[in-house]
């Protein structure tokens, strides 16, 4: 990457100063505890889902910009929709991210997601952009705790 | 007394080290991660292939000259050890793989032998994983007890309770020379002398310390004394366990295998007199001898003239850091080695890391492997830049304009 500008653009600024959807749920029916033992990240993942459909979402913790970001961004594009529809946006970001999906070619693909595509240059930092993904993978898929190691 | 010191000749210094005078990934490298592992002077590297190239063989093995050469090169190593830590005898050099390894050798041998059910083993609250876990283990295993020694907020050791703690079931203090995160050198001998009023034995873990300071384990009156050689500009996988003599005698060996043994037979083995019984099979050979030449270099140097310039970079950087609005150093103590911790006001330090990274800096961002240390300032992560002897002033430049760099993207 020429410049860590590209990869932190002012949303993900902006994402990181003001989280949304930030917080606890009561009565979450889907939960998942994230985590990076290497590094520290940090995310409590929980959901109220109803009738197939994500009718709420929030996520706490602690970690950097690039994993809270991801975590505000992901919880923004997967709140309303349909299990399936979340499940597939958690495949195609984890596909963009190992490079197997390119968003340039297919810029309809994942939106505004599409600003993590830089951490593929940035190999210490996929982690931290994977892990609200990982742990979304798990809270729908009822595992409680995942590691990254 | 450093007034009286001729400066280290940096510059000149530097050529010995190719990655700092060789653009990585086109600009050039900053160095600011000794404490993690020290970069490789050439003399290291030159004897390492000398003696792969030409020496080598196994050690304490066979008549051949050559053997007989490789064992005297790796045995002279071991004095060049003995000699730099001023321990009375070479029999009390132990090589390991590292700290860490000799962390765990004292807690497997002495701790089994010595720890048993409702026993104490009393840590400071600045060790680094590798003076935790091995005791935790063994404090697992045998349904002994772990207490801490706090510290206050500026990073050093609250030692006003210090007889209080050690109680007629402590049996051995574990307590770090220099802190990885915080810098704080702490008063080792003190501790040791008091330690020693109540009969308790005492682990220093010298892996910060031998890099920055003359370390003398018989002044000290060290128990035990462990570092590695990676972060004294030797190579991976070495390290040293110095022990007292009558302790090491008395304790069980740890690895079985052959050099460690006297006599084996069907019925039983004698063990080698120390340091063979804690050394079971082929040794890191040249690592050991390579060593032995980072020892010469730094020696060369002068640990005095190390110390003299350290400081100097310490003092500077750490004004400078303090005067960027929004930054806070973690790890404030009155002796501190050329180590500092940071952390910047809504910056993950992870962030600040790549950033960073980005402009050829390289520093440490995590949790440094102290994850107690973080609790106890509340923190997640530091940033933390470390210092060598062959930095400069223009690297903490480099650093202060770069955390403004992060400061100005995060704005």
């Amino acid at each position: 990457m020429s410049d860590p500008r590209e990869l932190y653009q002012q949303v993900i600024i902006e994402h990181n100063k003001k989280p949304r959807n930030f917080g606890d749920l009561e009565a979450c029916t889907h939960h998942a505890h994230g985590l990076n033992p290497l590094c520290g990240d940090d995310i409590v993942l929980k959901l109220i889902v109803k009738d197939g459909i994500v009718e709420d979402i929030r996520f706490q913790g602690h970690g950097c910009a690039i994993s809270k970001a991801s975590s505000s961004l992901m919880t923004v594009n997967v709140k309303g929709k349909p299990l399936a529809d979340a499940q597939v946006l958690v495949d195609q970001f984890r596909e963009m991210i190992r490079g197997t999906l390119d968003t340039a070619k297919d810029p309809n693909v994942l939106g505004r997601l599409s600003l993590f595509q830089g951490v593929r240059d940035l190999p210490s930092r996929v982690k931290c952009a994977v892990l609200p993904w990982a742990t979304l993978h798990s809270a729908l898929h009822g595992e409680e705790t995942i590691s990254t190691e | 007394m450093t007034a009286t010191l001729a400066p280290l000749d940096v510059q000149k210094i530097r050529q010995d080290f190719p990655s700092l005078v060789t653009p990585f990934h086109g600009k050039p490298l900053i160095y600011l991660d000794s404490a993690v592992s020290s970069l490789t002077p050439l003399a290291v590297v030159e004897r390492l292939t000398r003696y792969q190239s030409f020496e080598h063989t196994n050690v304490h093995r066979g008549v051949s000259t050559l053997s007989q050469e490789a064992t005297d090169r790796y045995e002279e190593a071991r004095e060049k050890v003995r000699a730099f830590i001023n321990a009375r005898s070479t029999r009390q050099i132990i090589w390991t793989r590292g700290t860490t390894e000799s962390i765990n050798l004292v807690a497997q041998t002495y701790g089994r032998q010595m720890i048993h059910e409702g026993d104490e083993i009393l840590l400071s609250a600045m060790e680094h994983h590798s003076d935790i876990v091995p005791w935790q283990l063994l404090a697992q295993e045998r349904g002994a007890k772990i207490r801490v020694i706090p510290m206050n907020d500026a990073g050093e050791l609250i030692l006003d309770g210090l007889e209080d703690l050690i109680t007629d079931r402590t049996r051995i203090i574990g307590v770090t020379h220099v802190s990885n995160v915080l810098g704080t050198i702490n008063p080792v001998k003190e501790i040791i002398a008091r330690a020693h009023a109540k009969g308790v034995p005492v682990l220093v873990d010298g892996a910060q310390a031998v890099p920055h300071l003359k370390v003398d384990v018989t002044d000290l009156d060290a128990d035990f004394y462990v570092f590695s050689g990676h972060k004294l500009s030797g190579p991976t996988g070495i390290g040293v366990l110095y022990g007292r003599q009558s302790l090491l005698e008395s304790m069980p060996p740890w690895h079985g295998g052959g050099s460690m043994i006297l006599s084996v037979t069907w019925e039983g083995t004698t063990f080698a007199a120390i340091p063979g019984k804690f050394e079971a099979g082929t040794p890191p050979i040249a690592q050991a001898i390579g060593l032995g030449a980072a020892i010469d270099y730094v020696s060369a140097l002068g640990l005095d003239r190390i110390a003299a310039h350290e400081h100097d970079l310490l003092a500077y950087a750490t004004g400078r850091l303090k005067a960027i609005p929004g930054l806070r150093i973690i790890g404030e103590a009155r002796e501190k080695a050329s180590v500092i911790s940071f952390v910047l006001d809504g910056i993950h330090p992870h962030d600040i890391g790549s950033i960073l990274d980005h402009d050829g800096i390289v520093v440490r961002a995590g949790h440094h492997c102290a994850q107690p240390v973080m609790t106890r300032f509340g923190i997640p992560a530091t940033t933390r830049a470390s210092f060598a002897f062959f930095n400069t002033r223009a690297d903490v430049d480099a650093l202060v304009s770069g955390i403004l760099k992060v400061q100005e993207i995060f704005q």
